[in-house]
Parts: structure tokens; C-alpha cells; sequence
């Protein structure tokens, strides 16, 4: 054996191989930490709250604090997440697309764009806890409709103001997306900008745009912070927007700092109702961008 | 592209159709039930809970809606009019009555007892003297074996562990309660902490929300000490430390321990009583109420908000002892309904 | 990428506007610009809200606001700093605990040490985390985290007692817990976009290195690292702005006691917490006016750390794209 040969089928030196070792465990090791936090969130959830899961869950008021033995759920909290996200949606989706169609389509490089997305990204860091103190002082504070007090009209708001950045960031990436040439021709055939605006651009990009806005639905879905005192909560069936509103997310919280064993396992319960919502709309979302 | 275009189109219309259907019963049942809105205290909150489910069955007309954020809480949103009616167990200052340009009036509803809650495995029936509670909440007593505590409790095996005291983390009419009664027997207490619904403890303790969050912490924290209202302590079976009264008794509380406390107690004209240490009966009981005001706009509004402080104070009182908490004296409560029948419009 | 660029140039000289419709084309053109306008008077005025609010408060405390203790709401004496404290300790022993961990697992997820059936799920399970809704994340601290890091807190104690960081008893509810909660909600954030990150550094870099000789390890430390730093480190502070503004899960796990402590598994509050507990129940115009100089502050904190972030990332960041 030349020495040539020697050095060719040297292995590495031990350190270099005890690196390589040591960092492969770490790395790992910190991997494996990752998915055991989510696992075991994820595993608590379903063992706790899945055997709480009945139907009366869903058709049923939460019972008084301490009686067991009748049916308790929380139908209106459901109810109450899905209107407020609902009217959330509606306040912001048609003004956060109009907003990123100012962006891609007509300020671009421009001064106010600029500022525009820089506010928009400034907006999306907000605390959502600051927001609802916003809310609390602009809509609960006021006197809208002759109400003056907590409803699901002032959670709703927090949480528009919450999903505006990101339906503006998003759809703006969404549009961006959209050939150039697409447009040329629209213009070319005689389309007036909102023709082409709407007709050719808008449409091409609604399958991402709405992938952004379910996301932020799903990231508004479990807010608490903002909702805690604007919608408040209320233990009957929402009969009014203008009324304080229960969610799933409030009474998670109320429910887990409960001394009662019943109410615990309701909050169990809600987080597996609610977890499924969100991650349902998540997976919705990635689905139809997948289709593209 | 198209396709999908098209396959979005249809999964909106049928989310939009979803929601539609899960908020129909909203969109028929607008208007239909006159909504009365409360927020307040914790303390009676099991109790209100109970009326509320009992007043639907007869007046389905009307909704209350009663929600527990602690007694700071109720008076903020009383002031501020965006409740029909407040809850508190610290009886509003003139201070803050003076900021409600509608009026108010004070209804006391039930009365009922604070008491301490402990967590140390193995030790039960533990008694705390007038020294030694007062003691323990300002940070004078910081173990539990310490002599003061082991004196009162012989044969006891008290471990030798810091006290970690639980109060509430929010503004607490339990809390006032409370501190009420330590002011009154300690000086000590009166000078470090003070009388309030949020005073400034100096133990560093632990904070729960509501009497709720008091209980879970207490439950969940070995070695702690809290306080909250009877039926917390007792729906959870919590420990309860014994303390002693004005004549050295030891009691825990009962519905006859805490009657004979506010059996001592006058009721004024506008039913506010501050009374911190009563001759007589279990030593830390204290009264709720729900604060009306006199003005709605509503007329309606404030016809449902009588026939619910109507049912509070006559039929309701019925139900205060299944949950421990004590009736309103019977002429007290006709004076307050009387008022509320003539004043409120 | 070229070409696009050019015909975007196009677009801007001689836009989409012309014909008998300039007119509609033009208000078009109007009325987006209002619409986004509003978007930004909406930040200004979200400002002005709070800035009013809290301004009987900054008028009677001043800077002197952030350096008291005080908070006794009793004798209207309010300061900021056991609030202020608490927020920024947690966050950095949430920091201590995902960095690491984050940058691992972008390494795992974005280099060939696995399998690309195996790290593409990997990638998409951490990311799953940032959906969980936080105050699922809370309900899992109180049940599960505190009960489990209880025996690890008290050894601690035992063993460690001399260090001011672990030199009190513990009870459950605690600082450190708060910071590992906290670490687990900003894992993805910083995980995700380092990831990214290291995704756009060219392979060619990556198959020269380990062509001279570099083993995996020694091309990551050597080579990949040192060029996606800056993109990392625009990740750490935008997990960092999202630690400081996160209220749900810290209030469940922190105890909510006014103190500061040199030690870590004492409980602690948070500017978010308190804002949540007292803000419903404020009534004196000084005692709201303090929640909303808090939240001031807060907002300036997180405006701050993300200002930087986006700097950080613009100036540095994705230089070898």
C-alpha cells in the first residue's frame, strides 16, 4: 500500500468525526423537542377533550357553574366566533383587497405604496391585546344604533383591524403574481382599467387571495386577547349583533382558570372544536393553492 | 386556472351558504327577547347564574345576561353605561355614585362569607386566630410551622414551608371584603396593606381572576393560602381554615353563622354597610349587590330591568340558601324593591 | 426577472389609462388611493386613541413612568418597570430557548441530513404550531407544562439555590415557565423564516465547501451560517416582537404576581397581562390613562423590534439571492 493510497482512504480525524456525530445528535435532539411540544399539545387536547365531545355540546348553553348532570356545551360560542370572524371578514376582505389592488395596480413603487405596506407590516406587529383596547375606546365607548356597550360588533371590529394586514399583504402578493401580459391584453381588447382590474386580474388571482383570506381567518379564529373586552361574553343564544357575544376562545380562557371540573373539561372540549376550525380552514387554504 | 377559478367561486358560495344557516337563528330571532346586560362581582356569580336560568323559565320575553369580571369591573362598566346593571360587593363610594349621571340605586341581594382556603396535604381543620391571618396576608408570618400558627393548632404537624398567599388579580369586591375585616382586627394589616378592592399586597402572592381563578390556584398550589366566597371553597371541597370572631369562637361559615353576622348589621337608607368585624357570627361576611340605575332610555328596558330586580328580591331570595349564601332581611328587601318600583324609568 | 422589471417600467410611463374611459380610469385611480389612505390614517388613528387616553398618565408621571415600581392603583401611584420587566425577561428566556433550537431545526429542514420525504412534513408540523390558537397553547401550560416543569424547577432550587436565578421555591406559575411557553409560540416564526433563509443560499456554495474536504456539519458552521446570519437574525427579532406583544398563554402560566425577581421561577406579570386583568375594570382617568401608557409602550416595543427586523432583513438580508 503506497502512502498515496494511505491518505486517499484516511478516515477523518476523531474530532472532525465526533463533530459531525455531536451535531447531528443536537441537531436531533432540538427536532425532536420541537415536535414533542406540539405533539403533546396536540395529544392533550385530544385525549382531554375529545371524550367530552357530544353532541349537546353543539345544540347546548354552557350550564350555571357547579351543576352537573344537565346538558352544558357551548352552541353559542361557536355561534358567536363564527359571526364575529364573519362580519370581521366582511369588514376587512373588501377593503384589504381594494387597498393591495392601490398597491399592485396603481401606487407600485410610488411614496404612498410604500408608506402604505410599511404601515401595513407596522399594523400586522400591533399586540392584538392593544387593538382590543382600541375597540374598547372607538365602538364599545360609543353609541352606535342607539347600543352603547359590548357586542359582537366591536369584537369584530378588533378583529378586522387584526386580518387588514394580512389580507393587504397577501393579495398584494397574490396580484403581483399575475402576468404582466394579462393585463396588455385586456387593455388591448378595450378594457377599461376596473374591467380589467376586476374581470382579468382579480379573477385569475382569486384562488391565492383566497388562500390569504382564509389564513387570516384562521389566525383571527382564535384570538382572545381582542375579544375580551369588546365582545365579552354571554352564557345565552346570540339574538342580536348589538349585544355582548360569546366565543370559543374567551370561554377557553374563562373556563381554564376554573376550579371546576366540569368546566375544565368544557374548555377541553372547545379547544378541540376550535383547533379544528383552525386548522381546518388552514388545510382549505393550502388545498386550493395546491390545485394552482 | 379557469377551473379553479371556478372551484373557489363554488367553496365561497357554499361557506357563504354555511354561515347563513349556523347564524339563521340570529338573523330570525333579532328583537324578539329585551336583552339586560350585567357585569360584575365573581361572589355572587353562582348565584346569579342560578336566578338567570330560573327568570328565563318564566319571563322567556327577556334576557339577562350576567358576566362574572370582578366587582372593579361592574362599577367601571356601570360609569362608563355600557351595562344595564352592575354588580359589586364593595358598595359603591358617593364618589363614584356622583359619576352616574342616570342615578343609581343599590340593591343588596344576598349576603355571604369570605373564607380562607388552604393547600397542605395532610392537615385539616386548620384554625387561624385574629393574630395570626391578618399576620400571614401582610407578610409578618412566612412559614407554616410558625409558632403563632402551631400555637392555635396543637397536634397539627405543620410542615416547614413558606406560606404562599393567592389573592385576585383583578379589582375584587371579595377582596374589599376581606381586607375589611383584617383592617379591623389589625392594626398591623390596616397600615401595611389597607382597605380596597385592589389594595397593594406586600407577600408578592400569586393572582387568580375572579373567585374562580383564586379557587383553581389554591387547588393547584401546594403550601398556598387564599381567600374566596363559601361556595367556591365548598363546591370544591377545598380546606377551610377556621377563624375566630369578635368572641374568640372558632367558626367556619354556615348560612346560621353568617345570618347572625348580619343580623347585627342596620341597614341605612341607601343600603350601603361597611361593617368590618360584627359582634356576633361568622366575622368576614359581606353583602352584594346589583347596582340599577334610574334612567333608561328604554322604556321597555326598564320594565324588564323591575320585573328582574322584582325576581331577585322576592322569589329569587328563595334560592340563596341551596347555594350558601344568605337572604336579604325581608323588610330591607321590600324597602329596596319599593325604591326601585317608584324610581326607576 | 429582468424582463419583467422592464415591462413594469412599461407600465408606469404609459400606464393602463386612455380612450373615452380616462375619466373612469382615472376616478378609479381616486378612489384606491383614498381606500388605501384610510388604511394608513387607520394606524394614526389606533395611535391617537391610545396616545389621548394615556396621556393624563404621561402628564403626571413622565419618563419617570418607566423606572417606578409603584403600581397602586389605591393611591393612583402607578410605574411601569415590574410590567415592563417581566415582558422583557420572559421574552428572553424565550429567545435562549428557540434560537437554538429554531436555527436547528431550520438547518434540519433545510439541508440534506434527512431525507426530503422526511423534512418537508418536518418543516410543515413545526409551522403547524404557529396555528395553534394561543390560548389553547395557555390551557396546555396550566395543565400540562406547569405540572411537568414543577420537579425540574424545584431541582433546580435545590441544586442551584446559591444562584440568584433559581433562589426561590417554586409554586407552579412561574417566570421560566411564562419564557418556555413563550419559546414554543416564536419556535416556527423563527424556524420558518430561517429556513428560508438558508434555502436561498445557492447549493453551488454549499457543493464547493464540501468538495475541498468539508464534512455537512463543517460546511454549515463554516459557510452557511456566517452568509444566512443576517436573515436569521431579522427571524430572532420578529419572534422576538411576537413574544413581547403574546398575552393569553403568559397570563395563564405567569402568575400574575407584581414583582421583580432575580429569580426565575418566581411569578411575574407582563405589560399584556396586566392590561387584560385591570383594563375592564379602570376607572379613575389616571388608572386607565397608566394601562394606556402601557400599552404605549408596548406598542413602541414591538414597533421598534419589528422596524429593526424589517431593516435588518432589507439592508443584510438575502444577500446571496
Amino acid at each position: 500500500m503506497t502512502l498515496f493510497d494511505r491518505q486517499l482512504t484516511k478516515p477523518l480525524p476523531l474530532g472532525r468525526t465526533l463533530f459531525s456525530y455531536g451535531m447531528n445528535a443536537i441537531a436531533a435532539l432540538s427536532t425532536a423537542l420541537a415536535l414533542l411540544a406540539l405533539l403533546s399539545i396536540l395529544f392533550e387536547i385530544f385525549r382531554q377533550g375529545l371524550p367530552g365531545l357530544k353532541w349537546e355540546v353543539f345544540t347546548s348553553l354552557p350550564a350555571p357553574a357547579g351543576e352537573t348532570g344537565v346538558p352544558s356545551g357551548f352552541g353559542n360560542a361557536i355561534q358567536g366566533t363564527v359571526l364575529m370572524v364573519a362580519i370581521a371578514a366582511l369588514l376587512s376582505v373588501p377593503f384589504g383587497i381594494l387597498t393591495a389592488i392601490y398597491l399592485s395596480e396603481v401606487g407600485k413603487t410610488s411614496a404612498t405604496a410604500t408608506i402604505v405596506r410599511f404601515v401595513m407590516s407596522i399594523l400586522s406587529a400591533v399586540p392584538s391585546i392593544v387593538v382590543g383596547v382600541f375597540a374598547y375606546a372607538v365602538i364599545v365607548l360609543a353609541t352606535l344604533f342607539n347600543y352603547k356597550g359590548f357586542s359582537a360588533l366591536a369584537g369584530a371590529f378588533a378583529l378586522a383591524v387584526i386580518m387588514l394586514p394580512i389580507v393587504v399583504l397577501s393579495t398584494e402578493e397574490a396580484l403581483k403574481l399575475v402576468p404582466q401580459q394579462q393585463r396588455f391584453a385586456s387593455a388591448a381588447l378595450g378594457a377599461n382599467s376596473i374591467q380589467t382590474t376586476f374581470k382579468v386580474v382579480l379573477a385569475s388571482a382569486l384562488p391565492s387571495i383566497t388562500t390569504g383570506v382564509l389564513l387570516a381567518i384562521a389566525r383571527v379564529s382564535g384570538e382572545t386577547a381582542p375579544l375580551l373586552f369588546t365582545a365579552l361574553f354571554s352564557q345565552s343564544w346570540i339574538e342580536n349583533i348589538l349585544n355582548p357575544t360569546p366565543s370559543l376562545s374567551v370561554m377557553i380562557y374563562n373556563y381554564s382558570g376554573s376550579p371546576f371540573p366540569e368546566q375544565i373539561q368544557l374548555a377541553w372540549t372547545a379547544s378541540v372544536v376550535l383547533l379544528g376550525m383552525v386548522l381546518l380552514t388552514n388545510l382549505l387554504s393550502r388545498l386550493i393553492t395546491r390545485k394552482r | 386556472m379557469t377551473l379553479s377559478a371556478s372551484v373557489v367561486r363554488r367553496a365561497i358560495t357554499a361557506s357563504a351558504v354555511t354561515a347563513a344557516i349556523t347564524l339563521s337563528p340570529i338573523l330570525t330571532a333579532i328583537a324578539q327577547a329585551i336583552p339586560v346586560n350585567g357585569a360584575g362581582a365573581t361572589f355572587p356569580a353562582l348565584l346569579y347564574e342560578k336566578y338567570i336560568a330560573e327568570f328565563k323559565k318564566k319571563n322567556p320575553d327577556i334576557t339577562v345576561n350576567y358576566q362574572a369580571i370582578g366587582s372593579g369591573g361592574g362599577i367601571r362598566q356601570l360609569i362608563a353605561g355600557v351595562v344595564d346593571f352592575g354588580g359589586s360587593d364593595a358598595a359603591m363610594t358617593d364618589e363614584e355614585m356622583n359619576k352616574v349621571s342616570r342615578g343609581v340605586i343599590l340593591v343588596p341581594t344576598a349576603g355571604g362569607a369570605v373564607t380562607p382556603v388552604y393547600n397542605l396535604p395532610g392537615v385539616a381543620n386548620l384554625k387561624l386566630s385574629r393574630q395570626v391571618l391578618p399576620e400571614i396576608f401582610a407578610g409578618r408570618i412566612t412559614k407554616w410551622n410558625d409558632p403563632k400558627i402551631a400555637q392555635d393548632n396543637p397536634g397539627v404537624n405543620l410542615p416547614d414551608s413558606p406560606i404562599k398567599s393567592v389573592v385576585r388579580a383583578d379589582g375584587s369586591g371579595t377582596t374589599f371584603i376581606f381586607t375589611n375585616h383584617l383592617s379591623s382586627i389589625s392594626p398591623y394589616f390596616k397600615g401595611r396593606v389597607g382597605v380596597g378592592t385592589a389594595p397593594r399586597w406586600t407577600t408578592n402572592p400569586l393572582k387568580g381572576r375572579g373567585n374562580p381563578g383564586v379557587a383553581a390556584l389554591v387547588q393547584k398550589t401546594p403550601g398556598s393560602v387564599g381567600y374566596v366566597e363559601y361556595s367556591y371553597a365548598k363546591k370544591n371541597n377545598l380546606a377551610i381554615a377556621a377563624v375566630q370572631n369578635k368572641k374568640n369562637e372558632y367558626l367556619t361559615p354556615s348560612i346560621e353563622n353568617t345570618n347572625k353576622a348580619l343580623s347585627v348589621i342596620n341597614f341605612p337608607a341607601n343600603f350601603r354597610v361597611f361593617e368590618g368585624d360584627p359582634s356576633d357570627g361568622y366575622p368576614i361576611t359581606g353583602l352584594t349587590w346589583m347596582m340599577v340605575y334610574k334612567k333608561y332610555d328604554d322604556p321597555q328596558k326598564a320594565d324588564a330591568v323591575k320585573k328582574w330586580v322584582q325576581y331577585v328580591l322576592t322569589e329569587g331570595q328563595e334560592v340563596n340558601a341551596s347555594l350558601d349564601f344568605t337572604r336579604i332581611p325581608a323588610d330591607t328587601a321590600n324597602r329596596a324593591l319599593q325604591q326601585v318600583q317608584s324610581e326607576v324609568k | 426577472m429582468n424582463s419583467s422589471k422592464a415591462q413594469s417600467e412599461v407600465l408606469k410611463s404609459e400606464s393602463i389609462v386612455g380612450g373615452d374611459t380616462a375619466w373612469l380610469d382615472l376616478s378609479f385611480a381616486w378612489f384606491l388611493q383614498i381606500i388605501a389612505l384610510a388604511a394608513i390614517a387607520l394606524l394614526f388613528w389606533m395611535g391617537s386613541v391610545i396616545f389621548k387616553q394615556a396621556f393624563p398618565a404621561i402628564n403626571t408621571f413622565g419618563a419617570a413612568f418607566l423606572t417606578s415600581q409603584d403600581w397602586d392603583v389605591n393611591q393612583l401611584q402607578f410605574g411601569a418597570l415590574t410590567y415592563l420587566y417581566g415582558t422583557v425577561v420572559s421574552s428572553a428566556i424565550a429567545l435562549l430557548f428557540a434560537v437554538p433550537i429554531g436555527i436547528f431545526v431550520a438547518i434540519v429542514t433545510s439541508e440534506k441530513l434527512l431525507p426530503a420525504w422526511v423534512r418537508s412534513p418536518l418543516g410543515f408540523l413545526v409551522e403547524l404550531i404557529a396555528s395553534i390558537p394561543s390560548v389553547i397553547v395557555g390551557l396546555w401550560g396550566i395543565f400540562v407544562l406547569i405540572p411537568i416543569l414543577k420537579p425540574i424547577q424545584l431541582w433546580l432550587h435545590n441544586q442551584f439555590g446559591w444562584i440568584p436565578l433559581f433562589s426561590t421555591e417554586t409554586f407552579g406559575p412561574s417566570m421560566l415557565v411564562a419564557g418556555v411557553i413563550l419559546a414554543i409560540m416564536i419556535l416556527p416564526t423563527i424556524a420558518a423564516i430561517s429556513r428560508d433563509v438558508m434555502a436561498s443560499f445557492p447549493s453551488d456554495l454549499r457543493t464547493a465547501s464540501m468538495s475541498l474536504g468539508a464534512t455537512r456539519w463543517e460546511m454549515i458552521c463554516t459557510v452557511l451560517l456566517p452568509a444566512s446570519l443576517s436573515g436569521i437574525a431579522g427571524a430572532v427579532i420578529l419572534g422576538l416582537g411576537r413574544a413581547l406583544g403574546e398575552t393569553m398563554a403568559v397570563t395563564m402560566v405567569i402568575g400574575n404576581s407584581d414583582l421583580i425577581s432575580a429569580s426565575l421561577l418566581d411569578s411575574g406579570n407582563t405589560i399584556p397581562a396586566i392590561l387584560a386583568n385591570q383594563f375592564p375594570e379602570a376607572l379613575d382617568e389616571l388608572h386607565i390613562g397608566a394601562l394606556m401608557y402601557l400599552s404605549l409602550i408596548l406598542f413602541a416595543l414591538t414597533l421598534a423590534v419589528n422596524v429593526l427586523a424589517m431593516f435588518i432583513v432589507k439592508i443584510f438580508g438575502f444577500k446571496h439571492q
